[in-house]
């Protein structure tokens, strides 16, 4: 294909990744600052990030939302691929379309409704709120997430593999396991990483569904970015864009490496 | 034996996730309109009628007979809350357009770069994605400041001299959601335009057509899809947004997502917040409908 990679694409491209990525590593760089003011740049110091692990109330945050991203992220990576086999397996169940609109629906629905209704689900039932509620929320949302990412790779499934192995008398349970579970293995886990960073950046929803003793990272963020911008929150937000970015990066590096493995055994099995 | 497990595990692969969200998305709605019928009490829950399955039918019965649409009468007869909806839908279909016009070139510019760089250029979008909203939200706070970055470069630059005045305005709220949403509409532009048949554009030109009613009439056309998917994954979350309004937009901005928060946090009122949710939703279910079908056709195509 004949590609015109046109002065006008290298500029909107430049322009569009600059505006992108500008205000990160200016937050980045001025976490970095010795001066209290944010704006004024006085020279390089690491100690707001001293002065944050020495706050007790973002350490007991970081790992309230560690423990709910993790376990949420595995719960709803589990149902949304039961779901996305739903959708791409059984065309024809009662309430599909409830269904589909269920898990096409909280990937656009305005946080403060998902937040409010969750709440008074768990006040009609009586659940306490706290950590456990949280987690439930966040498996609700995060599944339709994890669902989408994973159908968007069994729609292209060859599903004459799976026939292959039922002929061979692999039951329906094993062939899920031996065979389609490894093809659809990386949709699976960008599903979690996607599901755990969406829980890990959650504000509203957990605030709502939240009580005593369940302060979530952004929760805390949030509450003292209404009192005003300090280095020592920037410091806090540089080190969560760290670890989204090495865990992004990692992955991408994983999933390259088996790319190159899988063309360089096809190459193999075409020689032999 | 074997057909009886495989016909149980396939009906648990649908019913596990259906009932999932049957119980936590669908049910929570019923329970939002219910006590959007109810009025605000001095009790924990803080409403009343509370919904009280151990009163039996009897009592059931009662607490339907007190229900009342006053907290909708309240929503129409106070302007603070039409004016509320109508500004959000407004600053969201403005934010949507913003967000094409910043965002088609860049989708544009990726499917029209060489393959090789492509999934890096791919990488680069969806990383920003990944960092929290609410960090890249505050991250625009120290910049649009009046002693912040973006008014010392200008002030720098002799291009103004005085400061000029963007965070707590509605300028800030578009720059806030065209740059977290950016994103959102650059994915599905740029999916459907690599599919493209670029012959198709050249062949257009061969005959004679300008290159820019070329682009019109052929790259946008088929590219519509991709437009269509990504404007509603702006407008829709945007109408309702909290965090955006509430960090960057004044105290005289009117967003329904920060009239909710505040009806429920401040003022404690969870029946007129729940009648806000319910005609937020209201406002949006075409929208959404619309969003699902479109979705679900794409996914049909893909077969």
């Amino acid at each position: 294909m004949n590609t015109t990679w046109s002065r006008f694409n290298i500029a909107s491209l430049v322009l569009g990744f600059a505006f992108l990525y500008l205000p990160i590593v200016l937050l980045v760089v001025y976490s970095f600052n010795e001066s209290r003011l944010v704006t004024v740049w006085a020279g390089f110091s690491t100690k707001w990030y001293v002065s944050l692990f020495n706050n007790q109330s973002f350490i007991d945050a970081a790992w309230v939302t560690i423990r709910v991203g993790l376990i949420s992220a595995t719960v709803a990576t589990v149902l949304g691929t039961l779901g996305a086999l739903a959708m791409t397996r059984y065309t024809r169940f009662r309430g599909r379309l409830l269904f589909s609109a269920m898990i096409y629906a909280p990937l656009v629905m305005p946080e403060v409704i998902t937040g409010l209704s969750m709440l008074l689900l768990f006040v009609a039932i009586g659940f306490d709120r706290g950590i456990w509620t949280v987690t439930l929320a966040h498996i609700t949302f995060s599944m339709c997430f994890v669902a989408v990412v994973v159908q968007s790779r069994l729609v292209t499934f060859d599903r004459s593999l799976e026939e292959a192995a039922m002929d061979l008398g692999a039951t329906p349970v094993t062939t899920f396991f031996k065979v389609t579970l490894p093809v659809i293995l990386p949709a699976v886990v960008s599903g979690w990483m996607l599901a755990f960073t969406l829980s890990l950046d959650d504000l509203v929803i957990s605030s709502f569904t939240s009580g005593p003793g369940a302060t979530t990272l952004p929760m805390r963020i949030y509450s003292q970015v209404r009192l005003g911008v300090t280095p020592e929150i920037n410091a806090a937000c540089t080190i969560l864009i760290a670890i989204v970015a090495v865990g992004v990066i990692i992955a991408s590096i994983a999933n390259k490496r088996r790319e190159v493995q899988k063309a360089r055994d096809e190459q193999a099995a075409a020689r032999n | 034996m074997q057909k009886f497990i495989a016909s149980v595990a396939s009906r648990l692969v649908i019913a596990v996730p259906y009932f999932w969200l049957l119980i936590f998305f669908l049910i929570p709605f019923i329970i939002v309109f219910k006590i959007s019928l109810s009025e605000v009490a001095m009790s924990i829950p803080p409403y009343a009628p509370a919904f009280d399955l151990s009163a039996g039918w009897q009592g059931l019965k009662d607490s339907f007979g007190q229900f009342s649409w006053d907290n909708y009468i309240w929503l129409v007869e106070d302007p603070l809350y039409y004016k509320a909806y109508l500004s959000s839908l407004l600053i969201a279909a403005v934010s949507t357009v913003l967000t094409l016009i910043v965002g088609y070139p860049i989708a544009y510019g990726m499917a029209r770069a060489p393959a090789t760089i492509r999934p890096t250029l791919l990488m680069l979008v969806i990383l920003p994605f990944w960092t929290s909203f609410l960090i890249r939200v505050y991250a625009w706070i120290g910049i649009l400041k009046p002693e912040g970055l973006l008014n010392q470069f200008l002030m720098w630059a002799h291009v103004i001299d005085t400061p000029l005045n963007i965070l707590n305005t509605n300028t800030a709220i578009f720059i806030g959601i065209v740059y977290s949403y950016l994103p959102f509409l650059i994915l599905p532009i740029y999916s459907a335009l690599e599919k493209m048949d670029y012959s198709l554009v050249e062949a257009a030109e061969d005959l004679g057509c300008p290159p820019i009613l070329a682009f019109w009439k052929i790259t946008f056309r088929l590219s519509m899809p991709g437009v269509i998917a990504g404007c509603f994954l702006v407008f829709i979350p945007a109408v309702g947004e909290f965090v955006i309004p509430d960090l960057l937009g004044g105290s005289q901005t009117l967003m329904i997502g920060k009239t909710l928060w505040s009806e429920f946090f401040s003022n404690r009122d969870w029946p007129v917040s729940s009648a806000v949710a319910v005609v937020l939703l209201l406002l949006l279910i075409v929208p959404i409908v619309l969003f699902q079908r479109a979705e679900a056709r794409a996914q049909e195509s893909e077969k």
